[in-house]
């Protein structure tokens, strides 16, 4: 079966995937950040028991340092954890489903946050299944909680429902148009935030954003959710609109295809190269230019990030050797694809 | 009291900044307050939660007095100072202590001040509830009342409803 990640769900020409996560925190214990080693151990061992209790052989649990650099920075390229996670994993422990749909981070900035994810749009399913493992951890444990303040976090930025709700946007055209920096501009008026999900800082590789809502206090979820659907649909449009006008271009059509011939034939691929040109053939892919399916994509982008070309080889290789493995690869699958419409 | 910066004009905003540990304190009039951007730090969103609270910031007097006696969390030995310092709260206790020194950052922050969202199983059942607790819903009720009896004109019941709250409170 497919991750997630790779599964192409509803709006999938445009969303990748949909984020819920909830910070909580334990009441008997300070924040992760006025906690020694053996206070971190404590609370992980705590939340593990509870979650692990009646769902054995759901979740497993990873303590971060047990991991290889490269192994932990992959599970951060697949968006399993944030990758301030993988900076100092001194304490820090992962409850990880099998189908790494659910994942719970211990002693992240929180004690616990829980993020649950979906291919596509598809914010009230994720919301669902995070609020149900939610109430079962609240059972057995005393959140700290306050009534005029919601769930207490170590930053009071996440106050409140202590909520994150994201959609993984693909945003070619409107990158290319220049439009980014407007679109930033209204939706932080919206009460939401835009900004690049590969890459440091503001850059975008393969024009892929993560939009999120920024406020967590008076607010219910079901209100931050619907406004950040609301505000995702009316990217995906302008995407789309922005995708056809461009693609009226032949130049633009002449860019998707020769894009497609390089990952095809090149023996050398960096990172950077191969998240422009993935990006121009996932347009293609959209717009049913190729018949490649959108899953083998989406597999790529994800399976193609530096530590994880690194992980799954089991060593650390060095740039050269990593820019020939995935060359290799990237050929291997798009060529393999074009033999299996064949048959 | 005169501006300090330009010792003209009545002084109306009193600034209090904390740099390293060391707090000072400026009295100075609206523009010469503007001029010098100290307006900017109230309204500025954007400006991570570090800067916001590690920046300058006005108080009034009552609360600077407050601030004089070097109240900690009981639970993780945090003074406000040292949440100010690390732009992090040290534990839940944190705000409960410092719930009032909080309000305007979350104001900042947010927009809003109160939750409105998923409530814990702590709270839903009323035998964990705390006398704290219990008293402000008790308090919350009675003013919805109040508004009601206000908005009707019944100024005979809102008037014994404000003393009801008053006694309570
Ligand atoms: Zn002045
Ligand atoms: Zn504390």
């Amino acid at each position: 079966m497919n991750k997630w990640y790779i599964e192409k769900g509803d709006q999938g020409d445009i969303v990748l995937s949909t984020r819920i996560r909830f910070a909580r925190n334990l009441d008997a214990y300070a924040f992760p950040s006025k906690l020694d080693l053996a206070g971190k151990k404590a609370v992980n061992e705590t939340v593990r028991d509870a979650v692990t209790r009646d769902n054995s052989g759901t979740f497993g649990y990873i303590e971060m340092n047990s991991l290889t650099r490269s192994q932990a920075v992959s599970l951060a390229e697949r968006h399993l954890i944030s990758p301030e996670f993988t900076t100092n994993r001194d304490g820090r422990a992962l409850l990880l489903t099998q189908d790494e749909s659910v994942s719970i981070m211990l002693c992240e900035e929180d004690h616990i946050r829980l993020q649950v994810m979906k291919s596509g749009l598809a914010l009230n399913e994720a919301y669902d299944i995070a609020n149900s493992i939610d109430n079962m951890i609240d059972a057995k444990l005393h959140y700290a909680f306050d009534e005029r303040m919601g769930y207490l976090t170590q930053c009071p930025t996440n106050l409140g429902t202590a909520m994150r709700a994201s959609v993984m946007l693909h945003l070619p055209a409107l990158t290319a148009l220049g439009r980014i920096p407007g679109i930033s501009a209204t939706v932080s008026k919206l009460g939401l935030v835009i900004r690049g999900a590969y890459g440091e800082g503001s850059s975008s590789k393969g024009s892929i954003y993560q939009l999120s809502n920024q406020i967590t206090l008076g607010i219910t979820e079901q209100a931050a959710i619907a406004n950040l659907n609301a505000i995702t649909m009316q990217i995906i449009t302008q995407e789309r609109a922005a995708q056809e006008s461009l693609l009226k271009n032949p130049v633009q059509i002449d860019k998707i295809w020769r894009a497609m011939g390089i990952l095809k034939s090149a023996r050398l691929l960096s990172c950077d190269e191969f998240m422009e040109l993935i990006s121009l053939v996932r347009v293609g892919v959209a717009q049913n230019i190729f018949e490649t399916q959108m899953e083998k994509v989406n597999e790529l982008i994800v399976m193609m990030q530096p530590a994880t070309v690194n992980a799954s080889e089991g060593r650390e290789l060095d740039p050269s050797e990593r820019d020939s493995i995935r060359a290799a690869k990237v050929r291997e699958t798009l060529l393999r694809e074009k033999e299996d419409d064949e048959l | 009291m005169l501006c300090q910066n330009c010792g003209k004009r009545e002084a109306g905003t009193h600034i209090k900044r904390v740099v390293n540990g060391e707090t000072s304190e400026s009295h100075l009039c609206s523009e010469c307050a503007s001029a010098l951007g100290y307006s900017d730090v109230f309204s500025g969103l954007g400006f991570g939660f570090k800067e916001l609270l590690g920046g300058m910031f006005s108080e009034s007097q009552a609360a600077q007095n407050q601030l004089a006696i070097a109240e900690r969390c009981k639970k993780c030995g945090n003074s406000w100072h040292d949440i100010v310092r690390d732009g992090k709260v040290g534990c839940a206790d944190c705000y409960r202590t410092f719930y009032d020194k909080l309000v305007p950052t979350l104001q900042r922050i947010h927009g809003r001040t109160h939750h409105n969202g998923k409530v814990s199983r702590i709270v839903t059942s009323e035998e964990t509830k705390t006398p704290e607790q219990l008293k402000k819903e008790k308090i919350d009720s009675l003013k919805k009342q109040l508004d009601e009896a206000v908005s009707v004109q019944n100024f005979e019941l809102a008037a014994k409803l404000r003393d009801e709250i008053k006694e309570i409170g």
